[in-house]
C-alpha cells in the first residue's frame, strides 16, 4: 500500500518521460491521471485510517549508507502531520494533472510537462514521508529540481529562463541553510532519525557550542533549519523567486504555490517542532519573519496588475500567517491553514489560467474587464475563491485565519500582538486586493481588443471539472476537518507535532473576548467594502490619491514590491558579480595564480632564452671571450674547492 | 743538466700567450690579425714545451713543438686560404661586418 504512493507518481513520470512519444497524448493523459488518481486514493485510505483509527505506519527499507556509525536506512513514516500534508499534495496534484490534460493540450511537449509534474509529486511524497532528515533532503532538492524544470517548461523564453535561475538559486540560499542544520544536528544527535533525534531534544537544550561566537546549540539548529523554510516558503528576504516562478504554465503555478513547493517550508518546521519549542528565541524570530511577510506581501500584491502575479504574492502573504502561527507554537492551526490555503488557491490559480486562456494569453488585468457576463462560471468560481481567501464566514479560509490571528493575540506577549496586528492589516489588504481584482477582470468596462472578446469562452469539461471539485473542497474542507484538526482537546496529531506546555496557548485563545475576535473579521469585511465602494462609485478618489505627491509615492514602492528587487539586484547581485570577475576571476585566477603558475613560469623561460639567445651576437671576439672565459672557470672549478652557492650567484647577476 | 731561469720563461711563455689571447679578444679591425694572434699563441706555447723539455730533461717536448711547428703551418696556410677564398666572396676582412654566426 505505502509503495503505491511512492511509486506510482516516479512510475507515470519515468514512462512519460521515457515512453510518453510512444503512447500519443491521449495514452499519457490516461496513465498518468489514473496512477495518480490510486496514488491520491491511497494516500485517502492512509488519511482516513488515521483520522479514526489513529493508526500510524513507520518502518525501514533497505539501508543507504552504513559507514562506522552512521546507519541510514530509507525509510517511511505515515504519521498524523504526513498524511494531512500528503492528501493536500496528491489531491490537487491530481487535479492539476487532470487540468493541464487539456490546458497543455496544444503543446507538443504535453508527456514532458505531464514526466515532470508526476517527478514533482513523486519528491513532494518522499519529502513529507521521510523518516529521516537526509531523505527530506531528498526530496527538499528533488522539488526545486522540478521547480526549475517546470518554470523552465517554456524553454525557448528568456524570462522563463531566468525566471527559472532565479528560482532555483534562491532555494539553494535555504537549501544551505537546511543542509547545514541536518549536519549539525548529527553532529550532537549522532543520527539522522527523526525517532533518535525527537526523543533526545530535552537532553540538548542547555548545550552550548561554538560557532563563531558561543551559542546555543538547539537555537543554531533551528535557526538553520528555518532559513531553509525561508527559502522554500518564500518568506520575506528570499521572496523573490516566487513572483517570478510565474513565468511557467499556469497549472506548474497552482502546483508550485498552492499545495507543494512553499507548503515544504512549513511541513519542515512542523515537523522539527520538538526541535524549534526548545529554542524559544527562534521562535521568536520566526513570529517576527512570518508576521512581516504575511504584511509585506498583502501590501505588495494590492497594486500589481499582473492576474498571476496578485495571486503569488497573496501565496507569499498566506504563507506569513502560516510561519507565523507556527512561530507562535501552532502548528496544527498552521497545517489546517495550509490544507485550505492549498484548496482555495490551486482554486484561484487553476481559474486564473482558465481566463488567461480564454483572452488569448493576456495577464495584465487592465487589459482584461467585463468578463462576467462572458464568463460566469469562472466568475463564479473566482469570487468563491476569493471569499474562502478573505475568510468571509462558514468558508474554510475563515476557519484557519481567523484561528491563527486569535492564537496569535492569545500569547499576551509583544510578538504576539505584533503579529496579530500585523496579520489584521494583512487581512484588510487581502480582502482589498482580492476585490479589486474581481473588479478589474470581471465588473470593470470591458477594455480589451473586441477579437480577443468574440473569441472569449469557458473551458472545456476537462478543465472545468478540477475547479468545481476544488470549489467544493474550498467551500467546506475546512469545515468538515477543523473539529479534527484544531479541535480543542483533539488528540489528532498524536506525537507528530510537539508542543511545549509553556507555549500552548489555544484555550486562552478561545476565551479571548468577542471584540478582539471580531477585529480580523471587521477588518476584511471593511477592506472588502471599502474595495468595493472605491472601485465601484469612486474610482476619481482613487485617482486622486494615486497621482498626489505622497500616494503616488507609496503606489511606486508597493508596485515595485517594495524594491526589494531592485535591492537585492544592485546591491547583492550585481555586487557578487562584480567581485567574482574583478576579485575571484581577475586578482586571484588570472592575476595571482596565472603569474605564478603556468604563465609566469613561461614568461620567466622566455626572458632567460631570450637573454640566452642575446650573448651570441655573431662577433668573432664575443665569443672567444666566452670560451676562455669558460676556460678560466672550468679550471677554477677543478683547482678549488668550489661552492655552489657562488655559481647561482654569478648566474643571477649574469642574467639579471 | 743547464741552468736555466725558470720563472723567466714561465712569464715569457705566459706572456706571449696573453698577447695572443687579448689580440684574438680586442682586435676588432682586420682578421688578419686573428690570425697572427694565433700563430703567436702557437710560438707562446712552442717555447713553453721546448721550455720544460730542457728543464725536466726530456726528448718528447722538442718533439711536439717539431709537431707544432707543422700543425701551425698548414694551419696558417689553410687559415690564409680561407681568408682568401673569403675575401674573393665578401671583398671584406674586416671582423665586424663578418657576423654571419649570429643566432
Amino acid at each position: 500500500m505505502v509503495f503505491i504512493i511512492v511509486l506510482a507518481p516516479l512510475l507515470s513520470s519515468i514512462i512519460s518521460g521515457f515512453f510518453g512519444f510512444k503512447l500519443g497524448h491521449k495514452g499519457v493523459a490516461i496513465l498518468n491521471c489514473s496512477l495518480i488518481s490510486v496514488c491520491f486514493l491511497t494516500s485517502f485510505y492512509f488519511f482516513l485510517d488515521n483520522l479514526f483509527n489513529g493508526s500510524v505506519v513507520s518502518f525501514s527499507l533497505f539501508p543507504w549508507i552504513l559507514s562506522g556509525e552512521m546507519e541510514l536506512h530509507w525509510g517511511f513514516l505515515f504519521d498524523s502531520l504526513t498524511v494531512v500534508i500528503l492528501i493536500v499534495v496528491t489531491s490537487i496534484s491530481l487535479l492539476v494533472h487532470f487540468y493541464s490534460i487539456s490546458y497543455i493540450a496544444e503543446d507538443p511537449h504535453l508527456s514532458r510537462f505531464i514526466s515532470y509534474l508526476s517527478l514533482f509529486t513523486f519528491f513532494i511524497v518522499i519529502l513529507v514521508t521521510s523518516d529521516n532528515f537526509v531523505q527530506i533532503f531528498v526530496g527538499w532538492e528533488g522539488v526545486g529540481l522540478c521547480s526549475y524544470l517546470l518554470i523552465n517548461f517554456w524553454f525557448t523564453r528568456i524570462q522563463a529562463n531566468k525566471a527559472a535561475i532565479k528560482a532555483m538559486l534562491v532555494n539553494r540560499v535555504g537549501d544551505f541553510g537546511l543542509a547545514l542544520g541536518i549536519l549539525l544536528l548529527y553532529f550532537k544527535f549522532g543520527s539522522f532519525d527523526y525517532s533518535v533525534v525527537f526523543s533526545l531534544v530535552p537532553f540538548f537544550s542547555i548545550q552550548k557550542i561554538y560557532f563563531f561566537f558561543e551559542m546555543d546549540y538547539l537555537s543554531l539548529v533551528s535557526l538553520l533549519l528555518f532559513i531553509g523554510a525561508i527559502g522554500k516558503s518564500a518568506q520575506i528576504g528570499l521572496h523573490t523567486w516566487l513572483p517570478d516562478a510565474m513565468e511557467g504554465p499556469t497549472p506548474v503555478s497552482a502546483l508550485i504555490h498552492a499545495a507543494t513547493m512553499v507548503t515544504a517550508g512549513v511541513f519542515l518546521i512542523s515537523r522539527c517542532s520538538p526541535v524549534f519549542e526548545f529554542a524559544p528565541r527562534i521562535l521568536w524570530i520566526i513570529t517576527i519573519v512570518g508576521a512581516c511577510t504575511a504584511f509585506f506581501a498583502a501590501s505588495t500584491g494590492l497594486l500589481q496588475n499582473d492576474l498571476k502575479k496578485v495571486i503569488a504574492y497573496s501565496t507569499c502573504s498566506q504563507l506569513g500567517y502560516i510561519i507565523f502561527s507556527c512561530g507562535i507554537s501552532s502548528y496544527d492551526v498552521g497545517i489546517f491553514h495550509l490544507a485550505n490555503h492549498a484548496f482555495f488557491k490551486a482554486l484561484l490559480f487553476l481559474t486564473a489560467g482558465c481566463i488567461i486562456h480564454s483572452m488569448n494569453d493576456e495577464q495584465d488585468f487592465r487589459k482584461i474587464g467585463g468578463l462576467s457576463t462572458i464568463l460566469p462560471f469562472s466568475y463564479f468560481i473566482v469570487f468563491s475563491g476569493s471569499l474562502a481567501l478573505i475568510g468571509f464566514p462558514f468558508l474554510s479560509g475563515f476557519y484557519s485565519k481567523d484561528v491563527i490571528l486569535e492564537v496569535a493575540f492569545a500569547q499576551f506577549s509583544n510578538e504576539g500582538h505584533f503579529a496579530f496586528w500585523l496579520g489584521s492589516m494583512g487581512a484588510f489588504l487581502t480582502a482589498f486586493y482580492s476585490i479589486r481584482l474581481l473588479f478589474f477582470v470581471f465588473l470593470a468596462p470591458t477594455n480589451g481588443f473586441k477579437r480577443f472578446y468574440e473569441m472569449a469562452h469557458e473551458s472545456s469539461f476537462v478543465i472545468t471539472f478540477p475547479l468545481i471539485v476544488l470549489f467544493f473542497g474550498s467551500l467546506f474542507f475546512g469545515f468538515l476537518i477543523k473539529d479534527s484538526i484544531i479541535g480543542l482537546g483533539s488528540n489528532f496529531f498524536q506525537n507528530a507535532l510537539f508542543v511545549h506546555p509553556f507555549h500552548f496557548r489555544q484555550i486562552e485563545a478561545e476565551f479571548l473576548p468577542l471584540s478582539i475576535k471580531l477585529i480580523p473579521l471587521v477588518f476584511s469585511m471593511l477592506g472588502m467594502c471599502s474595495s468595493f465602494v472605491f472601485y465601484f462609485f469612486n474610482q476619481s478618489f482613487l485617482f486622486n490619491i494615486k497621482t498626489s505627491f505622497f500616494g503616488r509615492s507609496l503606489f511606486v514602492f508597493w508596485n515595485r514590491k517594495w524594491f526589494f528587487d531592485k535591492f537585492f539586484n544592485e546591491n547583492i547581485v550585481q555586487v557578487f558579480l562584480d567581485r567574482s570577475y574583478h576579485f575571484t576571476y581577475v586578482k586571484i585566477d588570472k592575476g595571482f595564480f596565472e603569474m605564478f603558475g603556468p604563465y609566469g613560469l613561461t614568461f620567466c623561460c622566455y626572458t632567460f632564452i631570450n637573454k640566452l639567445q642575446r650573448i651570441q651576437t655573431g662577433q668573432l671576439y664575443h665569443y672567444t671571450f666566452i670560451i676562455i672565459i669558460g676556460f678560466l672557470f672550468s679550471i677554477f672549478i677543478t683547482f678549488f674547492s668550489f661552492d655552489f652557492r657562488l655559481f647561482f650567484i654569478i648566474l643571477l647577476f649574469f642574467f639579471i | 743538466m743547464i741552468k736555466v731561469n725558470f720563472l723567466f720563461f714561465i712569464f715569457l711563455s705566459s706572456f706571449i700567450f696573453i698577447i695572443g689571447l687579448t689580440g684574438i679578444i680586442l682586435n676588432k679591425r682586420n682578421i688578419l690579425l686573428t690570425l697572427l694572434s694565433i700563430e703567436l699563441i702557437l710560438l707562446a706555447i712552442n717555447i713553453n714545451f721546448i721550455f720544460y723539455s730542457i728543464y725536466i730533461d726530456d726528448f718528447f717536448g722538442q718533439l711536439f713543438a717539431l709537431y707544432i711547428l707543422t700543425v701551425a703551418a698548414a694551419e696558417s696556410a689553410i687559415g690564409l686560404t680561407i681568408l682568401v677564398i673569403y675575401y674573393r666572396v665578401q671583398n671584406t676582412l674586416d671582423i665586424r661586418v663578418i657576423n654571419l654566426l649570429q643566432a
